[in-house]
């Protein structure tokens, strides 16, 4: 069903923060140029999988590969360079640090071509590019997370949660900036509990359910599956 | 008002139940003497102290969500920045011509906190690691000095590297196994290390001499000494200058030595601000796992603060012991550390400004109100709660991005 070569492959994947299992034999794919999403309810372990793909925690069993390379042991910061970016949930931006200085933070060198593409998705950060970053609105501070990842001009970029805490308006303005990012030729692997928007924005989707995968599929096909209806989506 | 009332009462009846024992009974040959005006004035300034300080309080809570413009102090000095560091500069180099003997002293101590407050606050003010034993470093720098002279006749222009580098090392060293703690477990593991320097130099007496110390010469200018008759194959300054002998240019020299080694300092932390170390270090400080997701790694960036810091430490000792002509273990005890670190903190943590200023006030009030050495404690404490309620970010709070739309980018 999915004919591009993949960029990411986790193949039989277990997790466990300290003796807890968190996750449990988990497979998946996201393809390039792709959009998936990961939905699943609350502590589900969809932060603890995005976490250990940069090896925080380290994945107890199974494989990582990326980009044709097994990245299941390097150290984070190396996975993080080979073209392998996190938002992380909760935003984490350095609020003491100027919007400027935290986009420099994202790439090794200040790429000024990268800059202005960011700008020009967000022009906001354009804008306020001397302010302290903690002034933000949460939804700027997303888009200021996304702007930093985007800095070292990542292959495949992981998203944890970037609809969270954000107004209806936000939510869709980020999402649009999502799906031109995409277009511009970055994989997009999404967490999400914000199912409606995820699996409308994604190419494919996974359900995860107590650390499990249970369901796999296209965007069109979780959105019309009654189960997933009934459990995430509100009935409606 | 109620509240503030109540608030001082307490406070009041807990000083008294507190000063009547300390104060309030003296043993005069066997018996004891009651002196009970003493804790009932205590408490009496207590009670009012209280009252103010609820005062305060309320109005700085009324001053909240109010825009608070920057005080006119504060608009001057950011407008006459540049005259202000030339004047400073000046003055300091101006400074040890006119002062006697012991000022001069004092004014070498004084630079050498500002060289070890600066150090630190790399480590504490921008990489954020709360170092409790960063005198250990200092007094490596100045053993180093010290036992190298001893052993190895060396001279005080080949311990100031050696010096920096043993201490780095020391300070590598140590970070290995402490660099995955964070917070108060970094801070416990720092003061015991502090500790584990002190107790070794103290009693490995065949080495170090324990308790007694090693006697430490005095640097020279290019050979020249700086004492009244040349040693054997030496030259002194005041003979090659053709200037009468003062015991004092060898402190002024040192003096001026220093000054020059804190400038390097202040100079280098300010590049370092600005270049991607720097700024790794201040977003490690704020948040690690964004760091790591950044692809920054941060051993080496944590290794690196601690380095230097512990390297700045070095250069203080090596001077220290210059300086003192002498040194023992106790100049290195926890309340050193504490005094550095009382430093950073009250200059403001990561202001290179206030750390200066800091350490000056810190060294120099003290001479100062020796008269009232018995009260020193005292006045430092009220100075240490008055700044944390007044300016709980330092003297000179390290201000960054204000609000205005930014040309850059």
């Amino acid at each position: 069903m999915n004919q591009r070569e993949p960029i990411l492959k986790v193949r039989g994947v277990d997790v466990a923060h300290g003796h807890t299992p968190v996750l449990h034999d988990v497979t998946l794919e996201v393809g390039l140029g792709e959009i998936v999403t990961l939905i699943g309810a609350n502590g589900a372990g969809k932060s603890t999988l995005l976490m250990s793909l940069f090896g925080l925690p380290r994945v107890a069993r199974g494989q990582v590969v990326f980009a044709g390379q097994e990245i299941t042991a390097l150290p984070t910061h190396r996975i993080a360079r080979l073209g392998l970016a996190l938002v992380p949930e909760g935003r984490r931006i350095f609020p003491a640090m100027t919007v400027r200085e935290n986009l420099v933070m994202g790439g090794e060198s200040v790429n000024e071509m990268v800059l202005e593409r960011i700008h020009g998705l967000f022009p906001v950060l354009h804008d306020r590019a001397g302010q302290r970053a903690g002034t933000l609105s949460g939804g700027e501070q997303q888009m200021l997370a996304i702007g930093r990842a985007l800095m070292g001009r990542p292959r495949l970029l992981l998203l944890d949660e970037p609809s969270l805490g954000l107004a209806p308006l936000m939510i869709r303005r980020i999402f649009q900036a999502l799906r031109e990012i995409v277009v511009e030729g970055t994989t997009l692997f999404l967490v999400e509990q914000n199912a409606n928007q995820a699996l409308r924005l994604a190419d494919r989707g996974y359900v995860l359910v107590n650390g499990c995968i249970r369901m796999e599929g296209s965007g069109a096909e979780l959105l019309d599956n009654p189960e997933i209806r009934r459990a995430y989506l509100g009935g409606h | 008002m109620p509240r503030k009332l109540w608030d001082a009462v307490l406070a009041g009846v807990v000083a008294l139940l507190l000063f009547v024992p300390l104060t309030g009974v003296s043993l005069s040959g066997y018996t004891l003497e009651g002196h009970w005006q003493r804790p009932l004035w205590l408490a009496v300034g207590v009670v009012l102290g209280r009252l103010l300080l609820g005062w305060f309080l309320e109005r700085r809570q009324r001053m909240v969500g109010t825009t608070r413009r920057p005080g006119w102090i504060t608009a001057w000095i950011d407008d006459h920045r540049p005259y202000i560091v030339i004047a400073a500069v000046i003055g300091a180099l101006l400074v040890p011509w006119w002062i006697g003997k012991y000022w001069l002293n004092v004014a070498i101590l004084a630079l050498i906190y500002v060289l070890l407050g600066l150090g630190l606050n790399v480590v504490v003010g921008l990489a954020g690691l709360l170092d409790l034993g960063f005198v250990a470093f200092y007094a490596v720098g100045a053993y180093t000095y010290a036992l190298g002279h001893h052993y190895f006749a060396l001279s005080f222009w080949a311990a100031v590297p050696l010096g920096a580098m043993l201490a780095a090392g020391f300070g590598v060293v140590l970070a290995f196994p402490v660099l995955r703690m964070h917070g108060d477990y970094l801070a416990i593991v720092t003061l015991g290390f502090g500790e584990i320097i002190r107790l070794i130099l103290n009693n490995w007496l065949e080495v170090t001499g324990g308790p007694n110390g090693l006697r430490v010469p005095f640097p020279s200018l290019f050979g020249m000494d700086f004492g009244r008759r040349a040693s054997p194959g030496h030259v002194t300054l005041h003979e090659f200058l053709n200037i009468p002998y003062s015991n004092e240019y060898r402190d002024i020299f040192l003096y001026l030595l220093l000054f020059l080694v804190v400038c390097g300092m202040v100079f280098l932390v300010r590049r370092l601000r600005r270049m991607p170390l720097g700024r790794n270090w201040e977003a490690l400080r704020e948040d690690e796992i964004a760091c790591r997701s950044l692809g920054i790694q941060p051993v080496t960036v944590k290794l690196s603060a601690f380095g230097l810091g512990a390297m700045t430490a070095g250069v203080g000792g090596v001077f220290f012991a210059a300086s003192q002509g002498f040194v023992n273990p106790t100049s290195f005890t926890f309340l050193e550390s504490a005094h550095i670190l009382a430093i950073v903190v009250l200059g403001g943590m990561g202001s290179t400004g206030g750390v200066i200023v800091a350490a000056v006030v810190l060294t120099v009030l003290p001479e100062v109100l020796r008269d009232f050495a018995e009260y020193r404690g005292l006045l430092f404490g009220c100075a240490m709660v008055l700044m944390m309620m007044w300016r709980p970010r330092g003297l000179m709070g390290i201000r960054r991005a204000r609000f205005h739309r930014s040309e850059v980018g």
